[in-house]
């Protein structure tokens, strides 16, 4: 790469830091300079992530996967902080300013006026989410998750009302609490292994002695409570639901890539320290993932199920969506994990767009219709509709269709349904676990957490189906009397932007999935991502 | 001294735990701070205790490392005092906005009904 090239790892946390602190000093009046500010960042940030994205997928020289290093400040590696681009963090940045880009664009349609700062917010969000999907030092991603958590704070408010308020209080005190519990994991690994870089920690743990391995574990397991509680795992996640549900609907929609977040730390500390070559210490905790996430998906059936308004719904969905992939890492396997990150990007595109479609269909009705509907269907009052004969020939008008076509999208790439992508997660999720060793059939007998991730996969997606049918169904056939929301086109494109991208993942589902297996591949092998950090002549000299 | 630290610790944080459980956001703030402290102590702690060390290598000597402080933690330390002052503000922001809106100052934006 050039030298221009090797500065491009560092852009996506300088440009959205530059473009917050930019907007900060403009007037709120001059709301048009800074929406073409934000918009401008957001989509170079696509255009970034994908340069990425597409540097870090071409193999070098002797290494299955290539590794980019920006030593900040030019100082060897476990001395100093490094950004670190891999497969995997290039294709999280892609997911987030993907994610981001549809955000913003939707909120220009009304939502940025409802309060002071929405655009330096959001760019420092993404400036958070970047540089902890880039960074390579632990306290350095103590350093970007408090920023973007300062963000989101901010963001989870935007819009104000009694209800955000209510639910951004509790938000922010569970998020103060992890993050002292952070640091304290942190400091344990640090007293015991002397060094916060990953990689160097990585080398370190197999030569820890046998007395202070528990104290290491201890940490380590301080250390994924804290990114559990980010990634909404089952006993740490009552927060989650009542926070997305409540936040302004784009606000909610890049807040899916946040738990995200939390289960893309855990996929890369813990398959760094404690993949195979971590000596005594090698799998801890792999059986707390494992059932945890399975936990994590059961209450996220019972949430979806139970919840009367879309909002919770979308809000349920995310905790299933972390869950399977948390389970997914939990197996340990090479083909699994590619899976789950072929569901996570499906998933979260998906859900995504469903918060953001949310707010465009209940633009027509009146508060609290949901819960009256589910009262009339509990107690079976039906208002009898004598009118239904004459409407019988009324035409649905375009907005309808649109809406009720991109919300059969979401339902499908949400529960798994074939033709969408998140069919072929699940489907590659499946075949992955039931047959681990290829294509090798009866080789092994099949574990019982197999059976019960397969359980699992096949219920969530039942329970999501029949979740999105009734929500839909009193949405747009069973609504009484309900105006036709006016929808401008700025707010149905980012939603169908989205859904195409889902569709785009199904029709080229070959090389996607190849590129998720080759993320796992180096995700399970981190020997590679250890000697690109650590090593003697490193790619960049920044 | 690690008695008297590790003592200091547990207070601090016992007492900071016990205020983040309870029901007024005055005492919830009063908490999180309370084990923010305990938290920074502990950070320190981990980089082994040791009095009269400094941390820095004195100019042009190599300079024997078990004569010196470890300074990360101390510099750790630094960011995490800023970084939980600047989250604390926030906080306090929140907590009068919650005060304001709902009227109470209790954690759920209601009082209990008793």
């Amino acid at each position: 790469m050039s030298r221009m090239g090797d500065h491009l790892m560092i852009a996506p946390v300088v440009l959205p830091l530059l473009a917050g602190a930019a907007m900060l000093l403009l007037d709120e009046r001059r709301r048009e300079l800074k929406a073409a500010i934000n918009v401008a960042s957001t989509f170079a940030l696509v255009g970034i992530a994908i340069v990425l994205l597409a540097t870090s997928d071409t193999a070098a020289t002797g290494l299955a996967s290539r590794v980019g290093v920006y030593r900040l400040g030019d100082w060897p590696a476990p001395f100093g902080i490094v950004l670190v681009v891999d497969r995997l963090s290039a294709l999280m940045l892609l997911l987030t300013s993907i994610l981001g880009s549809a955000t913003v664009v939707f909120s220009l349609a009304r939502w940025h006026r409802a309060g002071a700062h929405f655009h330096s917010l959001f760019q420092f969000l993404l400036m958070g989410l970047n540089g902890a999907f880039l960074t390579g030092d632990l306290f350095n991603l103590f350093v970007f998750f408090e920023l973007l958590l300062a963000a989101s704070y901010g963001l989870a408010l935007h819009g104000s009302g009694t209800a955000r308020v209510k639910a951004g209080l509790h938000y922010i005190v569970v998020n103060l609490v992890a993050s002292l519990l952070f640091l304290i994991g942190i400091s344990l690994i640090y007293s015991v292994s002397g060094t916060l870089n990953m990689a160097d920690l990585a080398a370190r743990i197999p030569h820890i002695a046998q007395e202070d391995r528990s104290l290491l574990e201890a940490g380590a397991g301080i250390l994924g409570t804290a990114f559990l509680l980010k990634a909404g795992m089952w006993p740490l996640c009552f927060w989650l639901p009542t926070t997305y549900a409540a936040a302004s609907s784009p606000v909610a929609s890049i807040f899916a890539i946040m738990t995200k977040v939390g289960v893309y730390i855990v996929l890369r500390l813990w398959l760094l320290l404690f993949g195979q070559g971590a000596g005594a210490s090698a799998h801890f905790g792999g059986d707390w993932l494992l059932y945890g996430g399975m936990a994590t998906v059961a209450f996220g059936i019972i949430g979806t199920l139970a919840s009367q308004d879309m909002a919770r719904l979308a809000a349920f969905s995310v905790l299933v969506s972390s869950g399977t992939v948390l389970t997914a890492i939990g197996m340990d396997q090479t083909g699994v994990t590619g899976g789950a990150l072929f569901y996570m990007v499906s998933s979260t595109l998906g859900i995504s767009a469903f918060f953001l479609l949310i707010e465009l269909v209940e633009r027509g009705r009146e508060p609290g219709a949901d819960v009256l509907a589910v009262t009339r269907e509990a107690y079976g009052e039906d208002d009898e509709d004598f009118n239904e004969e004459a409407e019988a020939g009324f035409a649905i008008p375009a907005t309808m269709g649109l809406l009720g076509l991109a919300f059969i999208g979401c339902a499908l790439v949400i529960a798994g349904l074939p033709p969408l992508s998140g069919f072929i997660a699940k489907f590659a999720l499946l075949t992955a676990s039931l047959n681990p060793s290829g294509m090798i059939q009866g080789s092994e007998a099949v574990r019982a957490s197999t059976w019960a991730l397969l359980a699992v996969l096949i219920l969530s997606g039942l329970a999501a189906l029949i979740a999105m049918t009734r929500a839909g169904i009193r949405a747009f056939w069973a609504a009484p009397d309900r105006e036709v929301p006016r929808v401008r086109l700025i707010e149905m494109a980012p939603v169908a932007v989205l859904l195409i991208l889902c569709t785009m993942q199904t029709i080229q589902a070959g090389p996607v999935m190849r590129f998720m297996q080759a993320t796992a591949q180096s995700l399970h092998a981190p020997s590679d991502y250890v000697r690109g950090v650590l090593g003697q002549n490193p790619s960049s000299d920044p | 001294m690690e008695l008297i630290l590790s003592l200091a610790i547990g207070a601090l944080a016992g007492s900071g735990v016990w205020l983040i459980l309870r029901p007024r956001t005055f005492q919830v703030i009063i908490g999180l701070s309370l084990l923010s402290y305990a938290v920074n102590l502990f950070i320190l702690a981990m980089g082994r205790l040791r009095t009269g060390a400094p941390p820095v290598l004195t100019a042009r000597t190599l300079g024997d490392p078990s004569q010196y402080a470890d300074p990360l933690p101390q510099a750790l330390v630094l960011t995490a005092i800023v970084i939980g002052f600047a989250t604390t503000a926030l906080f306090l922001v929140m907590l009068l906005v919650s005060r304001g809106v709902t009227g109470t100052d209790h954690v759920d934006g209601q009082e209990p009904e008793s």
